[in-house]
């Protein structure tokens, strides 16, 4: 495939599929998806097993509080939101558009990570609840903190494909790849309405 | 073709032929000599599913002789092409329909007997025994009787027992093959199960799952005696006065430095919630040294001199002040004359017979 | 001519190719040296244990090695021998049979490669590193949490890289066969060992995560001081049975699936009949992969998890056979009326079919609950897995190579040999594994280093040992089969076996675009269908043109160079502040690289369509 026909005059519908080689990453992405669900479904299970077992150290009841993890929870959300627009774009061939929304899920991906570690220097500053305080401690930052280097991962992916083609614009080449992240970026959403929910929500009403 | 047949057949008859040499194994070791309630129901199973099993295997051989004496080409064969067959559907549907139907067979009494095994509605009403697997040895908390022991488990004949087991450690697994299936022995949750022995008699226990460089030689024994003699035992094991004296003066002296070497920090004997260690009532009863040697003063002298030579990874070496093989020898000679109960495993085996 | 020209190069420039490869033939031929050579450590470890259990309280090897030894015999035969030897087959002959011109993503299926080849290494490092892992290759804790020295670190970290590879190369089999089959591929024309990888890879990919998070949480307890498998803190060590066989009993079919597609393709092609049953065969890999994960806790029917559990698992474990057997019947059916031809490929094959039922069947008769309370963590089961691990992947693999290595390597094996290998490896199995059966019912564990005199065992283990001999002759028989072949072997031509599917219509070995000219299939068995409307070559599905390719690629191996020495960083960390060095440098390696090749355009390049036509004539 020559430089020319990964530029074409006019971008295909879904520049995303528009090559093989877009066309197997797009397949092969959602099959790493699905081994990364069967992932935290381990971890899930794990934490459901152990969400208990607090040995004497704090419990989720007087640890957790609803309302950051609601903000988180709106930040994550909202992100998720801002990286549909940013594929819309990409799907118009508007390429600085499409880097704009980018940069704003970048941004509410900060923020999510920011009181995400908030989150977890509170907890071990005001309650001494560590990683090693508990099966229970294990298990909590086993998976929220699995999560949160997900986000980690894909705000470092972000930036470098950003930073990568700011200039050149978009192609066959790599819309696949900022396709790609968008998928990554909604799964993790949907893995942290899972945490939400079995975690927090759980822990505080269950 | 009959060539390699002929020759697999061989060496299936070499091997069937060495088995009938070897028996069906040893006598209270061998779970093909069932001699205890779930033994039994595990042998009827293991009998049920491999009479089926070989009749299914019959089936297929038979098939696949005829096939390879038909349908291989021969020297001088002619090459021609065969007819390209699709399928067909009732063959097919026949070799579907027959294994379910095999197989619900075998289904329904494995469901019923693991129901049945699994029963504990009767527990209170028999003995319980809090077992506790260690590495590598095994603790018995007779539940509301004050006594303990380790390694061998005395148990009346005829009677369901239940066992409450828990590991101190890592995960072991109770298997005592002629009376009872196995149960793991785990870390965190409480495992229930009964022994039922039929017969009197010394049966061989194991360790199966593997639990550390000594898991082989973690081996135990339950005793099932007469009820009689059973209650005997426990009324003998009950009314035991740790600190009598020993007859002999060596035996003494043994004591004495038993005591002086600390061996009583982890050492019970007598009833005592202790179990770091095995508890020592009734060393003298015991059928073996730290479940593999032969109950002999020598052998007792070489596992207090240097345990780790006989179990390596066990947790008594190092705990204790170097002993002289003099020492050793009054240590052993008092351990040795712990018999606080006149029934034995002697008593087991005469009525074996 | 390639090999001309591949015998005029220097070694040099041969070892950077291969280091560098994204070619999915080279990469097949690395899997299968990979492979071979963990094949030979697992055999030798084998031997080890077989020679201690020759007699009675026998003294070869201490009870702490003898631990290590039958963790790595397990360990490196299922993960680093069995594995990757399947999933060199795999890059041999899926792309080829799909007549496609390479894998969706070769430079991952390079990564794949160099993963399990360094988490093969790191974790036979530990022999000489303070000791090898011996809490068993299934690493139950809390003996592997509380197990001293470093051994299990090395199991931990080397799986852990070592699976992260096989992940990946599931994926990529997946898109492969997906999106690269030839025109007139459709999924119902698929060669059996085609289907049987993509199922495979489905198990794969769903599987090995399993095992991911049970290796983290492990990792974590032992490196990090995390409490999930510490009671005193509440932890609880029946989640990592859980996870352990979450994985682990997939597994099981990962490494037999391949095969049965293996022996699929041998048997049709040998009786020179289309696959009896060709669609049952499908939906029964299907429904076994898909019952394969609903029957782990089989593995656990002593652990006390109530009989309504055990029943369940029992039943679901049960229907498995059914498949299974519909599969059995529909081979011999397939030879019935054929014309069979027997060579060592279809030797094994063969020896495959009574082999494996005896498996099968033993796999009935443990998945009756009651029964497997005497069965379970005995010899019986030892016996059980090694039929159908043995006799079904083992001997699959056998027949792979001796079917597909003429057109991996231009050469046939030599026949003479391969019969004294598999009679030798035949007899020997049955010797070593028959007795064990009855070994395990009367009384014998598993992972017994000594058992007593006196118990009744020890004329079964001497001959159990004998056999293992046997079978180590028939394995060096077959690696100076190699040899020899390699110096005097008779020439493959393009189509050996008179073959039926499309990788046979390609040269020996292929060019390395594999097809001029990607073929147009017409039919299940595309070659044959061909063949039999007299025309005995495929129609080319397009004009011949300029072939785009992929380029080769250092990165994968540097990348998990990367993660091998971020290992020993993990492994050392918690002993010596250096290892910190280790930790962040091979990380910042592994990252390193990534970005490199995230950022970096890599378009590959294009043969033009003149070099081409010249190579033609």
């Amino acid at each position: 495939m020559s430089d020319h026909s990964l530029n074409p005059e006019v971008m295909p519908n879904e520049p995303e599929k528009a090559t093989l080689e877009g066309k197997n990453k797009f397949l092969g992405f959602w099959f790493f998806l699905g081994g990364e669900t069967v992932l935290f479904a381990c971890l899930f299970g794990t934490y459901i097993a152990l969400r208990n077992s607090a040995a004497g150290g704090p419990t989720e009841n007087e640890l957790f509080g609803l309302e950051l993890v609601f903000l988180m929870t709106i930040l994550l959300l909202t992100s998720s939101l801002t990286s549909v627009y940013a594929v819309y774009h990409m799907k118009n061939n508007n390429f600085k558009k499409m880097q704009l929304w980018l940069g704003i899920t970048a941004l509410l991906g900060f923020g999510f990570l920011a009181c995400e570690l908030y989150e977890f220097t509170h907890y071990i500053h005001e309650y001494g609840f560590t990683f090693r305080s508990s099966a229970f401690g294990s298990a909590f930052y086993a998976l929220v903190g699995f999560h949160g280097g997900h986000v980690t991962f894909g705000l470092t992916w972000l930036i470098a494909l950003m930073i990568r083609n700011a200039k050149r614009g978009l192609n066959l080449y790599n819309a696949p790849k900022f396709y790609t992240f968008s998928l990554y970026w909604h799964f993790i959403d949907v893995v942290w309405v899972f945490i939400f929910t079995v975690v927090y929500l759980m822990g505080k009403v269950g | 073709m009959k060539g390699w047949m002929g020759k697999s057949r061989i060496f299936f008859l070499l091997s069937l032929l060495a088995l009938l040499l070897a028996g069906c194994g040893k006598e209270n070791l061998s779970a093909l000599k069932p001699e205890g309630y779930g033994a039994e129901t595990s042998m009827d199973l293991i009998i049920l599913t491999a009479v089926i099993m070989l009749f299914v295997f019959a089936v297929v051989l038979l098939v696949y002789t005829i096939v390879l004496v038909r349908f291989r080409k021969k020297k001088g064969d002619k090459e021609f092409v065969p007819k390209q067959v699709e399928g067909n559907k009732t063959l097919e549907t026949i070799w579907t329909i027959i294994p379910i139907v095999l197989l619900l067979i075998i289904a329904v009494p494995t469901v019923i007997a693991t129901f049945d095994l699994a029963d504990k509605s009767q527990a209170e009403e028999h003995l319980n025994v809090e077992v506790t697997g260690n590495q590598y040895w095994w603790h018995f908390n007779y539940e509301g009787k004050k006594i303990q022991t380790s390694q061998d488990l005395y148990i009346p004949v005829g009677e369901k027992v239940y066992l409450n087991m828990k590991s101190s450690d890592v995960i072991h697994s109770f298997w005592v093959p002629s009376i009872s299936g196995k149960m793991d022995v785990n870390p965190t949750n409480v495992n229930t199960m009964f022994i039922k022995a039929n017969e009197e008699g010394v049966y061989y226990g194991k360790c199966a799952e593997l639990c550390g460089p000594s898991h082989s030689l973690m081996d135990f024994k339950v005793i099932a005696v007469s009820q009689e003699e059973f209650d005997q035992w426990v009324n003998d094991m009950q009314n035991v006065d740790p600190k009598a004296k020993p007859g002999s003066t060596v035996a003494q002296e043994g004591k004495t430095l038993f005591q002086e070497n600390n061996c009583m920090g982890c050492h019970a004997i007598g009833s005592s919630p202790a179990q770091v260690a095995p508890n020592l009532t009734n060393f003298g009863d015991r059928t073996k040294i730290a479940g593999v040697l032969e109950p002999t003063k020598e052998n007792l002298v070489k596992w207090i001199m240097d345990p780790e030579s006989i179990k390596e990874g066990n947790k008594m070496t190092g705990k204790y002040p170097d002993v002289s093989k003099e020492e050793a020898g009054k240590i052993a000679e008092y351990l040795m004359q712990l018999q606080p109960s006149d029934i034995t495993p002697e008593d087991a085996k005469e009525n074996n017979k | 001519m390639s090999t001309a020209v591949t015998q005029k190069r220097s070694f040099g420039a041969v070892l950077w190719d291969y280091l560098t490869t994204v070619d999915h033939k080279k990469i097949a031929h690395l899997y299968l040296f990979g492979g071979g050579l963990f094949f030979i450590l697992g055999g030798l470890e084998a031997l080890v244990i077989r020679i201690q259990l020759m007699q009675p309280q026998n003294d070869f090897v201490s009870a702490g090695l003898y631990n290590e030894m039958l963790t790595m015999h397990g360990t490196t035969m299922i993960f680093l021998a069995a594995m990757p030897l399947i999933l060199g087959l795999m890059n041999a002959a899926v792309p080829l049979q799909i007549g496609a011109r390479d894998v969706a993503f070769p430079f991952l299926n390079s990564l794949g490669f160099w993963l399990f080849m360094f988490g093969g290494l790191i974790l036979n490092c530990s022999w000489f590193l303070g000791g090898a892992p011996d809490a068993g290759w299934t690493a139950y804790a809390p003996l592997s949490t509380t197990s001293p020295g470093h051994g299990v670190d090395f199991y931990v970290i080397g799986l852990q890289i070592a699976g992260a590879g096989t992940l990946i190369g599931g994926i990529n089999f997946l898109v492969t066969i997906i999106n690269m089959r030839a025109p007139g591929m459709t999924y119902m024309r698929m060669p059996l060992f085609t289907w049987s990888s993509f199922i495979t890879s489905v198990l794969i990919l769903f599987a090995f995560p399993a095992l991911t998070i049970g290796l983290f949480l492990l990792m974590f307890d032992r490196m990090f001081g995390s409490a999930f498998f510490d009671v005193s803190l509440g932890g609880n060590e029946i989640i990592w049975e859980h996870l352990f066989w979450i994985f682990g009993h997939p597994e099981v079919y990962i490494l037999i699936l391949p095969l049965f597609g293996v022996f699929s393709d041998l048997f049709s092609t040998f009786a020179k009949k289309r696959l009896f049953g060709y669609t049952a065969m499908v939906f029964a890999t299907m429904l076994i992969a898909f019952l394969g994960f609903m029957v782990w806790a089989h593995h656990m029917f002593t652990v006390g998890l109530g009989p309504v559990a055990n029943s369940i698992f029992a039943i679901a474990t049960m229907a498995i056979a059914v498949p299974t057997g519909i599969k059995i019947f529909n081979w011999l059916a397939t030879m019935w009326g054929g014309q069979i031809k027997i060579n060592s490929a279809m030797l094994w094959a063969l020896g495959f079919i009574p082999t494996f039922t005896i498996g099968g069947m033993t796999g009935v008769m443990v998945a009756s609950v009651v029964a497997d309370y005497q069965y379970h963590d005995t010899y019986f089961v030892v016996a059980h897995f090694h039929y159908v691990i043995v006799g079904g992947t083992i001997f699959g693999i056998f027949a792979g190579l001796h079917y597909w290595w003429p057109k991996m390597f231009g050469r046939i094996l030599n026949e003479k040999l391969g019969y004294l290998t598999f009679w030798t490896f035949f007899i020997g199995f049955h010797l070593t594994f028959f007795i064990q059966h009855f070994l395990g019912l009367m009384g014998m564990p598993r992972r017994y280093w000594v058992y007593l005199e006196g118990s009744g065992l020890d004329t079964g283990n001497l001959i159990s040992s004998i056999g293992a001999f046997f079978m180590a002759f028939g394995v060096i028989v077959f690696f100076y089969n190699i040899v020899y072949t390699a110096v005097k072997g008779e020439k493959a031509v393009d189509d050996p076996w008179d073959g039926r599917t499309l990788e046979w219509a390609t040269a020996s070995p292929p060019e390395h675009y594999n097809f001029k000219q990607v073929p147009l299939v017409r039919g299940l068995d595309p070659l044959w269908v061909e063949k039999t409307e007299g025309k005995g070559t495929m129609t080319p599905a397009e004009p011949l043109g300029d072939i785009h390719m992929p380029n080769g690629s250092f990165l994968p191996f540097l990348m998990s160079l990367g993660l091998f020495i971020a290992g020993f960083g993990f492994i050392y960390h918690m002993d010596y502040n250096w290892a910190y060095i280790l930790l962040f440098g091979g990380m910042a390696m592994l990252l390193g690289c990534m970005l490199t090749r995230s950022l970096k355009d890599d378009l590959g390049h294009h043969i033009p369509k003149e070099e081409l036509e010249r190579e033609a004539d």
